[in-house]
């Protein structure tokens, strides 16, 4: 049974009565354990593909299973359950809280679950990411690069079935770009199932496999044959 | 998520946004400490001007010579002496078979004097009055008593020190008033010396009523104030101990009966003295109070209202980077409902704390002006009335959940990714 499996997904936005189709039949399955990379230029749907894929957004129309069930039935409070339990996301803009510790942000899915012993569970996210020294650090206290480790930690801290990253490396330099990636190919080797969207082929090549899409449909999906391997970063061993 | 979690968590977000609670609560404390000081200044006023007059004493009537027109002032405040009071009218005002509701009676004479002891002078002002006035005017005693009937009949030659005046005669001496022997002149006389008078009792501060100071006084037996100091025959006013309130108007009908018939008067219209009711008195002042009370509690709305805006104005401030925030919260799993709660409790606890302090700086605020006021001499009551208290935090804490839910029940309708995006 593949983790996710889309069929003739489509999206339609609606502004001022002025219909604009983002999403043209988008039909692909993906199984656990591997490493996608969704690529497209700017405009082309790939973001809202994501997002769609990992409840922020519904779709139009069409078939999206997720773990073997159609996700159309499922009410608000199943979607929170599953963006809580199931899934972790990493933005292009951190998306922290601000004037917060980095534990508490990573604390923050855990605080809406039934889990408890919250503090170990963030903490062992954060040291995974190597950044068990930034605890008590507000936010605004760090590196662009430590700030989207800290938002890998906070969508790895569930134990999430996949975890979505869009433009993960975006915002930041290479090295802290080098860095965010190692991290993820490192928990896909764990086992984590990861989407990455990106623009940039460079950054796709991390990936096991990629998925082109241009507006709004897709016009390739093949395994990476080269596939970059991210080296691992001395700041990460500490 | 448990009810525990939600408060550490709503704590965790206040503390993080110290300016925008600081400022939120700013809003809750002006707008329910101006309601608690503005309510409590009026009612303080209130209970000074009515203190002046319920001092006195309830159910007295006072007659005072001269006609009036129900609506203008006593023919004295023009400067016209009218001389048809006279001490018969006292006398047969005391007939139980003619005014049978009058329990006391007394007679009076005013004027300026200078008492004199040793060799300390002090203008002052006299009261001249017979024994039954410490029935009519309720007042308690500091010192020694008032004349009695006999003292008073006899033309003792005692005198009795309103507080003031005993402080301002013998303060700072260690000498006791009571047996001292003070010399008492009124503008009239010329020769030297005048009038030794023996006190025999200081009467207990009790301020000002109808605008004379009754601590600035020195009471004396009537007949030496007409005769001695004043030089005249006739009465400046005579007032009157009711039984009971309900007897009132039958009494103010005696009163008129038989002042009627001792000046031989026919016709109402001819009438040369007028009877005023104290209970009237203090029903007019009661409406002008009242009126005083609802001008401020106008005020006290607008000091709410500005609150309130204030709350709006933090609460709108922060709105799209909250929706952001909420956007988030919803991503990593909240459901509308954790949202909702959080969202309530952070808006409860701030308006809740911020009622607190708002109660606890009006009450010490109305508290200090009491102080003040008496101070300064007045008779001011301290009141804080519940009602204002509750009106007051009721209407802040709805200003600030509804400002405060409103936005953030609207943002947890939205899709998490429509919320993140919020400019």
């Amino acid at each position: 049974m593949p983790l996710i499996e889309v069929e003739n997904l489509k999206k339609d936005y609606i502004n001022d009565e002025v219909v604009t189709r983002v999403l043209h039949d988008i039909s692909f399955k993906i199984n656990e354990g591997e490493f996608v990379a969704i690529m497209g230029p700017s405009g082309s749907g790939k973001s809202t593909l994501m997002h769609i894929l990992s409840f922020l957004d519904r779709p139009t129309s069409g078939l999206y299973k997720f773990e073997g069930k159609d996700t159309k039935s499922f009410n608000d409070e199943y979607l929170a359950k599953l963006r809580n339990e199931r899934v972790g996301f990493v933005f292009q803009s951190f998306n922290l809280l601000a004037r917060t510790t980095v534990l508490d942000n990573v604390r923050l899915p855990l605080i809406y679950s039934k889990l408890k012993n919250y503090d170990k569970l963030a903490e062992k996210a954060l040291a995974s990411v190597g950044l068990s020294h930034r605890l008590e650090y507000f936010t605004n206290q760090i590196s662009g690069g430590e700030k989207q480790r800290v938002a890998i930690a906070r969508a790895l801290v569930n134990n999430p079935a996949v975890i979505f990253a869009d433009e993960p490396t975006g915002n930041l330099d290479s090295k802290s770009g080098n860095t965010v990636m190692f991290i993820l190919q490192k928990l896909n080797h764990q086992g984590h199932t990861i989407i990455l969207v990106t623009h940039e082929t460079d950054t796709a090549n991390h990936a096991k496999r990629i998925i082109r899409i241009k507006d709004g449909e897709i016009i390739s999906d093949e395994k990476v044959e080269k596939r970059t391997i991210a080296t691992e970063d001395k700041d990460l061993v500490k | 998520m448990d009810f525990l979690g939600t408060i550490k968590l709503v704590f965790r977000t206040l503390l993080a946004r110290k300016g925008r609670s600081f400022l939120t609560i700013l809003g809750i404390v002006i707008g329910v400490g101006g309601v608690i000081i503005i309510i409590s200044l009026g009612a303080g006023a209130q209970s000074l001007i009515l203190g002046q007059v319920t001092k006195l004493g309830s159910n007295l009537l006072s007659v005072a010579p001269g006609k009036s027109n129900e609506k203008g002032p006593p023919s004295q405040v023009f400067g016209i002496t009218v001389t048809t009071l006279a001490n018969s009218d006292a006398d047969s005002l005391r007939s139980k078979t003619q005014v049978p509701h009058a329990s006391a009676v007394c007679a009076m004479v005013r004027g300026s004097i200078t008492a004199t002891w040793q060799n300390k002078n002090v203008d002052t002002n006299f009261t001249g009055t017979e024994s039954s006035y410490s029935d009519v005017v309720s007042f308690t005693m500091q010192e020694g008593q008032f004349f009695n009937q006999q003292e008073e009949k006899g033309n003792a030659n005692v005198a009795v020190l309103g507080s003031t005046t005993a402080d301002e005669l013998f303060g700072g001496t260690g000498v006791s008033p009571i047996g001292q022997v003070i010399k008492v002149k009124s503008s009239l006389q010329t020769q030297a010396g005048g009038i030794p008078l023996r006190v025999i009792g200081v009467i207990a501060p009790r301020g000002s009523s109808f605008f004379q100071d009754n601590d600035d006084q020195v009471f004396i037996p009537l007949t030496i104030g007409q005769e001695q100091l004043l030089g005249i025959h006739y009465l400046q006013a005579i007032n009157i101990k009711v039984d009971s309130s309900g007897n009132i108007q039958q009494t103010i009908d005696d009163v008129t009966r038989v002042l009627n018939q001792n000046h031989r008067i026919q016709r109402a219209v001819d009438a040369d003295f007028t009877v005023y009711n104290i209970a009237d008195a203090i029903s007019v002042l009661s409406t002008i109070t009242n009126a005083l009370r609802l001008f401020l509690t106008a005020m006290a709305a607008i000091s709410l209202i500005v609150g309130g805006i204030g709350i709006l104005n933090i609460m709108l401030a922060t709105v799209a980077e909250r929706t952001r925030e909420i956007g988030l919260r919803k991503a990593v799993g909240a459901t509308n409902s954790a949202i909702a709660r959080q969202f309530l409790l952070e808006a409860g606890a701030l308006t809740f704390l911020g009622g607190i302090i708002g109660i606890i700086i009006g009450v010490i605020i109305s508290y200090l002006i009491t102080l003040l006021m008496h101070y300064l001499g007045y008779d001011w009551a301290f009141v804080v009335s519940i009602t204002s208290v509750l009106l007051a935090v009721g209407v802040s804490i709805l200003t600030g959940v509804i400002f405060g839910l409103y936005p953030a029940l609207k943002a947890s309708k939205l899709n998490p990714i429509d919320a993140l995006r919020y400019e």
